[in-house]
């Protein structure tokens, strides 16, 4: 239980609620004060109103009916309730009358408001050791009386007593009542983040398929929870394809590795130096074919990871484009296939001419691979064309194709089509062809050159590119 | 060894290396940090007549690249002490001009861009072939001895003429596509040494990858129908497991 509390106060949320209470708690002991304060001064000035009026009334029936008329009204108003107190003195400040038993020293002296509250007896209560503290205006007659009208600050005081109570008793309902409802809220939001890594934890001792809790409300937390289970399954996609693509290397790679293998046996084997020769170079064509493999590979995750995009600029597709088709043309004539063109000129977009260049190399090559021998035409076309949205570069061959459910799976790493297994190749081709696709934000579009034509249907792969947004 | 790295000789030219009147006196520097993969190289460029001495970490290779004289020198980009970019840099800032070739395992498309303008001349990513790596080194070697011819090429009685772009052989003229003629512009300005698909590619083409596949070797095969069909002596020798060279075989 205390370590659960000491979390807690360890959490955000309540030392933010702590910071509130704190902040709120000050500004209503302010606003106390001043009300009280206000409400003081108000009442003094009423008190003080009050005995002015009072003074002069006294003054008026003094004027009028001499002491024994002033006598009699004072006589009368400190019979009421709550009444004032009167106090007529002789010139040495001895209590002639009044509802007053003694005063403090000193009251008497001066004329005019008491400079401060006074210390005071009530008549009726002369025997009690009590004091009451009170304010009066002192008068000086003509004839040495001095008469003093005064108030008990006994109700202002009370009054001042009361409103401060009653804030502060509001205030303490409100701070606890806040407290409740903070710790409900902390210790909710502290449950749920319990339950999140939680979940986390599992995800991190390797079962990716773990997602997080989502309630049904949609608050903050779900959101959170709604992002981080999406980026759990990208990464569990990624995951995945990684784990895929490790496999067909390791797979791939194991079949040239035990061939090279059994080449070196049987070149350590061999006495005739030719024939070693021979086996040796073998060897040698065989680790080539590998290296070349590493750096396919390495090329792809090179590109996919996008550390290229700095070397992005203007190039003229159009010569990229007629330059592949010169370099290619000897070798397609070689396997018996017409090279044709038909190349818009002038095309120009932005991106990579090494990378673009390597992609179309790779078209060319596999058009020319799959093609050559086919029961299809023996030609091939390069076409360059752009309209409003894109810039489209198909190679076009009429060899055997893919089939429409195998097209997204030949740009996988390594996968070729068992008809193809028997070609030289490294299964790497259209891989780097769509990683490049994707880093210039186009794609590799694979379809029938003949889709009527079942036997050699044909492929058709196309570079698309974005058309630049000026 | 001699085999694996320049399986070039075929069984009837005897067991003389064709390049070894060119480079018999190369003298190269390794800067390499990885031992074994230095060990190999040296060994290999031993075997092809080339004198290779090694450097295993950046401060020493500038020190041996300042203080001895060099034809060539191979710089691993990677290095400890001083990388070798910064080691190439300043060797050109203290006045050493030897042609460098920069080996780099970065993963990087653009580090051959940033190699050169570091100041290499010629730029291999690993992993490579050795004969590609040796081919390359000899082309370097013996660009420093020689400048570029301003006016045309000539080997045997085959002669490229770069003003008029001309060829003709035995006096008589050869016609030729443009790209043919830079292809035999190129072999002839390296005659005598091993030219490799790459660097054909390279700088026939202006690509700088692997081909792959024989789409080069269809080019050189047109091409030497067009210089030898109707002449007796072979001029233009495939170099099997590396590539090609131009050689009059007097």
């Amino acid at each position: 239980m205390l370590t659960r509390f000491r979390l807690m106060f360890r959490s955000t949320a309540v030392r933010l609620s702590g910071l509130y209470i704190l902040l709120f708690a000050i500004c209503a002991a302010f606003l106390v004060f001043y009300v009280t304060a206000m409400s003081e001064r108000i009442l003094a000035q009423q008190t003080r109103d009050n005995l002015v009026q009072e003074v002069s009334d006294i003054q008026r029936a003094f004027d009028r009916g001499g002491l024994n008329g002033m006598l009699r009204i004072m006589e009368r108003r400190a019979r009421q309730p709550g009444a004032n107190l009167y106090v007529v003195a002789g010139p040495n400040g001895e209590i002639v009358a009044g509802n007053v038993a003694s005063l403090q020293p000193g009251v008497l002296d001066e004329q005019g408001w008491t400079r401060f509250p006074f210390s005071y007896r009530p008549f009726s209560e002369a025997g009690s050791g009590r004091e009451h503290m009170a304010i009066a205006n002192v008068v000086v007659m003509d004839n040495g009386l001095r008469v003093m009208i005064g108030r008990d600050l006994g109700e202002p005081g009370r009054f001042r007593g009361i409103v401060r109570r009653a804030l502060m008793v509001a205030l303490t309902i409100m701070g606890i009542g806040a407290l409740f409802i903070w710790f409900g809220i902390g210790r909710n939001a502290l449950k749920r983040i319990d339950r999140m890594s939680g979940a986390s934890q599992k995800i991190m001792a390797g079962d990716l398929s773990q997602r997080l809790p989502v309630g049904r409300s949609g608050d903050e937390f779900d959101r959170l929870s709604e992002s981080l289970n999406a980026m759990l399954g990208r990464i569990e996609r990624l995951n995945e394809g990684l784990r895929q693509v490790s496999d067909n290397i390791a797979h791939d790679l194991k079949t040239p590795l035990t061939r090279l293998r059994n080449k070196a046996a049987d070149a350590l084997n061999e006495d005739d130096a030719a024939h070693r020769r021979v086996a040796l170079e073998g060897i040698i064509a065989e680790s080539d074919q590998l290296i070349r493999t590493f750096n396919a590979l390495l090329m792809i995750s090179r590109v996919e990871a996008g550390s290229i995009v700095a070397e992005m600029s203007d190039i003229d597709l159009s010569a990229i484009s007629a330059d592949s088709c010169e370099l290619y043309e000897p070798a397609a004539e070689e396997a018996g296939l017409t090279l044709e063109t038909a190349i818009e000129p002038g095309l120009k977009i932005r991106g990579n001419r090494e990378l673009i260049g390597q992609a179309m190399f790779n078209l060319l090559d596999n058009a020319i691979k799959y093609s050559a021998g086919s029961k299809g035409e023996p030609t091939l076309r390069v076409v360059l064309s752009a309209d409003a949205e894109s810039v489209r570069l198909s190679v076009c061959d009429n060899g055997p194709g893919v089939p429409p459910d195998k097209r997204g799976e030949v740009v996988k790493r390594f996968v070729r089509l068992d008809a193809s297994r028997s070609k030289p190749g490294t299964g790497l081709g259209l891989s780097l062809v769509e990683a490049v696709m994707e880093l210039h934000g186009g794609a590799l579009v694979l379809a029938a050159t003949h889709p009527e034509d079942a036997e050699a249907p044909g492929l058709t792969a196309t570079m698309v590119f974005p058309v630049r947004r000026p | 060894m001699e085999t694996s790295t320049r399986p070039d000789l075929s069984e009837s030219d005897g067991a003389k290396r064709p390049a070894d009147a060119m480079v018999s006196h190369m003298k190269i520097l390794v800067i390499e940090d990885d031992l074994e993969a230095a060990a190999y190289m040296t060994k290999a460029f031993r075997e092809a007549g080339i004198v290779a001495d090694h450097a295993s970490d950046g401060d020493s290779g500038l020190f041996m690249g300042t203080e001895n004289s060099y034809d060539v020198m191979v710089i691993d980009r990677m290095l400890p002490r001083r990388d070798g970019l910064s080691v190439i840099s300043e060797l050109r800032k203290r006045g050493v001009n030897t042609p460098v070739l920069i080996l780099s395992a970065l993963g990087q498309v653009d580090d051959r861009v940033t190699g050169l303008r570091a100041g290499g001349d010629d730029y291999l990513p690993k992993p490579y072939a050795f004969s590609e790596l040796l081919a390359r080194v000899e082309v370097l070697g013996r660009r420093k001895g020689a400048p570029e011819q301003d006016m045309g090429y000539r080997v045997g009685d085959l002669e490229l003429d770069r003003l008029s772009h001309e060829v003709r052989r035995a006096g008589k003229e050869i016609p030729l596509q443009p790209r043919e003629f830079r292809l035999l512009e190129y072999l002839m300005k390296n005659a005598g040494q091993v030219v490799t698909r790459t660097m054909l590619l390279e700088h026939v083409w202006d690509y700088h990858f692997d081909p792959q596949t024989n789409v080069i070797d269809v080019h050189v095969s047109r091409l030497r129908s067009k210089i030898e069909r109707d002449f007796d002596k072979p001029l233009l020798k495939t170099i099997r497991g590396a590539g090609y060279m131009i050689k009059d075989e007097a």
